[in-house]
């Protein structure tokens, strides 16, 4: 009889009268929530395991004795069951009353009051007085670091904080010990929560045991505004929400996106909204005359911006005049600042602000794309990291490496240095000189082929491939799906042109995809809006190249136009120094820093990604956009905005924008339909667009920023400078054994 | 004939006897009035006039900044500003409610978990210049520590029936 019932693909059930169709193996919730019959539960989550030990979703089920719980009960062939009968609801009735035998009623002062499950909960199922008169259990609270705040009295031993460290995170971070009412949540030698999707437990804790530190007490949820945006640190993209009380952003909470985030965040992007309202914050426009900073209007502003760059141009031709953009800034913003440059006569425009090797640059794609979409990353078979510190990096996306890993994918790395990952890895190289080790590989992967002249004389000189360089490579050609990821480490390296070509002719010998991790959140956008300095908007290839970054930070230009760049910290080589030298400076920037108020001549307050309508588009190339959710900080503007008018100003044609949209849409129709592709040309044109190698710089490190330092605003979340990974990188060893 | 008897109401002053009577009635019947402000009707001990927050007798202010009489409040008159206080606790760092705004219904004080915010029996108070009808909460905590024992009597009263 069973055995028959499990060969059905399909099998038939009923709730509450409704017949439904199901799949063997489906727990009996699953079925019940696809089809919009609600069963109350504290412990079960969709993204994680079944741990069924809250009981509150006890359903009947003809001809079992007891009520079953609906997350923990396989759906069986002509089950029939009943979610709401007299029986069911005695029992979710008794699991309530047990629950708040010990919760405290303190929902006034509770954070989670207004949006707590076990209070939305107890509404229906609670009863209105207790039985209980004896006294309520209190434990004492922890202080897990500076963003989750605990008050864990209130817990219910949901267990889901745990089981996100266990099966999420991949760091157990949070623990139970004790058992019964004296089972308590905690750390379990006293340290913080570190992990850079740790903040996700805010959202999972069905109760306000943890809560959001920052946060703490600063709002209610009924009165803040829900706004959807877009994550601005990282090329992953994640959908947020912004939760907005009086034009300020309080939180930002996961907006489910499966093909994207699914329901996480990484911290960076939950807390970095601290840094909008930071206090250097820049209130208005403001002009430096005689060494003096002096505050003045828009009109004031933008004329003597647009004058100087103007005459500074009518001196000394376009090519005087630099753009730096920030790899964060949004596609709209971007295509205006390149446009504007163009209009100057000017090619000198890039976002690649942290990249010292720009050799290869004629061979890039539209957009360093990711070779795939984010959704295929963790069905991967086999995937190769090079120079990749990916958890801080891009931490959702070392959250897709890893649940490709867990399924059994083989996970290689190659890097400078050994960074700690939470999963299985098969093979872990560990070298200063990236270059040498890819070629290693290449040489494995060839094996018995005879290499081209051009890629000959890249392997030459390089070591010979070890047992662990077969090992690594067979993974990679074995398997059906894989991939060869190029890290931000890669992409900063002084060598990066070289790591790439070996990179691509590896990925070509192994069958494999090869994919960027870009720097930023837009990258991609920048890429495509033509903030290049050898192509224009949509990848037009321009008859001449432009200065590049690394250009511009030899001091090429004598006016420098940043958007939203601070060029000591987010920058590659000198840049200070260069915009240090340059005679007009003009920073459209949210923050009036030390660097920006030593250097520049002319500031114009432009608002965060929180204050502008814009899109980014992320690695997988997917265009997101979105409005501007919070009031504009001082007399800041739309980044958008301010470019459009200095485009008015310096009489660019076709510059009548009414919205950001009409921005991205002339872009976009432009654009026409893309085929993403990464394929680099064949490798006999290697040494052709590459000169002699460069040995790789000592300081490898150095290209690894931390994961809280990454840009202008996640500098400034108070929050997150105080956690454990913004007080520096590369430690793992020494934050275990703290 | 209506005509005739109407000639007739107008000479002999009639509709005005006809008051007169009241007048005289009135005279002679027992007084409701009262000589305002020496005198005053009384006042339940629910009468819902001047609002004013509370504290323990220990001087701690009674309210956690739940914000549920913002919530309830359906002038939305009344606005909150809520923060971390130096102990650790839920506090309010303004707690401002608008006089012009508030139309003294008392939810705020039924909704209140902790009773800080009440309506006192004050109904006699003026502002002479714009912004003073802003009820801030310096201002509110005076006026609970003022009358603190008519208020707390007051529920004490009303306490069996609630």
């Amino acid at each position: 009889m069973t055995r028959t019932n499990m060969s059905q693909d399909k099998f038939t059930i009923e709730v509450n009268g409704v017949e439904l169709e199901a799949k063997p193996g489906q727990m009996l919730i699953e079925v019940t929530d696809a089809a919009g019959i609600y069963i109350p539960r504290f412990c079960y989550h969709k993204k994680l395991s079944v741990a069924a030990n809250c009981r509150m979703c006890l359903v009947e089920v003809e001809k079992a004795p007891k009520p079953l719980p609906a997350c923990a009960t396989p759906v069986m062939d002509g089950m029939k069951v009943s979610t709401k009968s007299a029986n069911a609801l005695e029992a979710q009735k008794s699991v309530m009353e047990f629950l708040l035998i010990n919760h405290p009623l303190d929902c006034p002062i509770c954070d989670q009051g207004g949006e707590c499950e076990l209070q939305d909960l107890a509404m229906g199922y609670g009863r209105d007085i207790s039985r209980y008169a004896e006294r309520k259990r209190v434990v004492r609270d922890k202080d897990i670091g500076p963003l989750i705040s605990t008050d864990m009295t209130r817990c219910i031993h949901c267990t889901r904080c745990i089981r996100f460290g266990e099966e999420i995170a991949g760091l157990q971070e949070l623990g139970a010990m004790g058992r019964g009412d004296r089972m308590k949540i905690g750390t379990f030698i006293e340290q913080s929560v570190d992990h850079e999707l740790s903040g996700n437990v805010i959202d999972l804790c069905p109760v306000g045991a943890l809560n959001s530190k920052p946060y703490r007490f600063s709002a209610r949820a009924w009165e803040m505004i829900q706004h959807a945006t877009i994550a601005p640190h990282d090329c992953f993209g994640s959908n947020l929400y912004a939760h907005v009380l009086n034009g300020r952003v309080k939180r930002m909470v996961p907006r489910s996106n499966e093909a994207v985030n699914e329901t996480w965040i990484s911290d960076r992007d939950r807390f970095s909204y601290e840094g909008i309202y930071a206090e250097d914050r820049l209130q208005s426009p403001m002009l430096k005359t005689n060494g003096q900073w002096q505050e003045c209007s828009w009109p004031d502003a933008l004329e003597k911006a647009a004058s100087g760059m103007k005459a500074l141009v009518d001196a000394h031709g376009g090519n005087a005049l630099g753009a730096l953009v920030s790899p964060s800034a949004t596609t709209e913003e971007a295509y205006l600042a390149a446009r504007v440059m163009r209009h100057l006569g000017s090619g000198n425009i890039d976002h690649r602000l942290r990249q010292q090797d720009f050799r290869g640059q004629q061979q890039d794609g539209l957009f360093p794309w990711l070779g795939m979409s984010i959704e295929e990353v963790s069905g991967l078979d086999a995937a190769l990291l090079v120079g990749s510190n990916l958890r801080h990096e891009v931490p959702m996306m070392a959250h897709r490496i890893r649940k490709a890993a867990l399924d059994g994918a083989a996970i290689s790395l190659l890097n400078p240095e050994q960074f700690e990952y939470l999963f299985p890895i098969h093979e872990s190289l560990v070298a200063e000189q990236l270059a040498d080790e890819l070629a290693s590989l290449v040489k494995a992967a060839g094996a018995g082929a005879g290499f081209s002249e051009g890629v000959s004389s890249l392997l030459a000189g390089t070591p010979e491939p070890g047992e662990s360089h077969q090992r690594l490579v067979a993974s990679l050609s074995d398997a059906g799906n894989s991939a060869i990821f190029l890290g931000l480490i890669s992409v900063r390296h002084a060598d990066y042109a070289t790591i790439r070509m070996l990179a691509a002719e590896l990925a070509k010998l192994t069958n494999a995809n090869l994919g960027y991790i870009s720097e930023g959140a837009n990258s991609g956008g920048a890429s495509i809006a033509g903030a290049l300095p050898h192509r224009g908007p949509s990848g037009e290839q321009l008859s001449s190249s432009g200065a590049n970054a690394a250009e511009m930070a030899g001091g090429s230009c004598r006016g420098m136009l940043l958007l939203g760049v601070e060029p000591g910290s987010d920058c590659a080589g000198n840049m200070l120094q260069a915009v240090e030298a340059a005679e007009l400076v003009v920073a459209l920037t949210p923050f009036f820093s030390e660097q920006i108020k030593a250097h520049a001549d002319v500031v114009l307050p432009v608002g965060t990604f929180a204050e502008t309508s814009g899109t980014f588009v992320n690695a997988e190339g997917r265009w997101q956009s979105f409005s501007g959710v919070a009031s504009p900080v001082g007399d800041s503007r739309p980044g958008w905005k301010v470019l459009r008018v200095l485009g008015n100003l310096l009489d660019m044609p076709d510059c009548d924008y009414q919205s950001s949209e009409s921005v991205r849409d002339e872009l976009k129709t432009a654009l026409g339909p893309v085929e993403p592709g990464n394929s680099l040309d064949t490798a006999v044109k290697l040494a052709d667009t590459l000169g002699e190698r460069t040995t790789s710089s000592p300081a490898d490190c150095a290209l690894c920023i931390p994961v809280y330092q990454v840009d202008a605003l996640v500098r400034r979340a108070k929050s997150l400078q105080m956690t454990r990974d913004a007080r520096g990188h590369g430690e793992p060893e020494m934050r275990r054994s703290a | 004939m209506s005509n005739f008897s109407s000639i007739i109401k107008t000479f002999t002053l009639w509709e005005l006897l006809k008051g007169m009577r009241v007048t005289l009635r009135y005279f002679f019947s027992k007084k409701i009035t009262v000589l305002y402000p020496e005198e005053k009707t009384p006042q339940s001990p629910r009468f819902r006039g001047l609002h004013a927050l509370r504290r323990y007798p220990n001087g701690e202010e009674r309210c956690i900044a739940c914000k549920l009489c913002q919530a309830v409040c359906p002038a939305a008159a009344i606005t909150i500003e809520s923060t971390v206080a130096e102990d650790g606790t839920r506090r309010t760092s303004s707690y401002d409610i608008d006089l012009f705004k508030c139309i003294y219904c008392g939810f705020c004080e039924e909704a209140c978990p902790v009773d800080a915010i009440v309506e006192t029996r004050v109904f006699e108070y003026h502002m002479e210049k714009r912004g003073q009808h802003i009820m801030t909460k310096e201002k509110l905590l005076a006026v609970g520590d003022k009358y603190e024992a008519i208020i707390a009597a007051d529920r004490a009263t009303d306490a069996k029936y609630r």
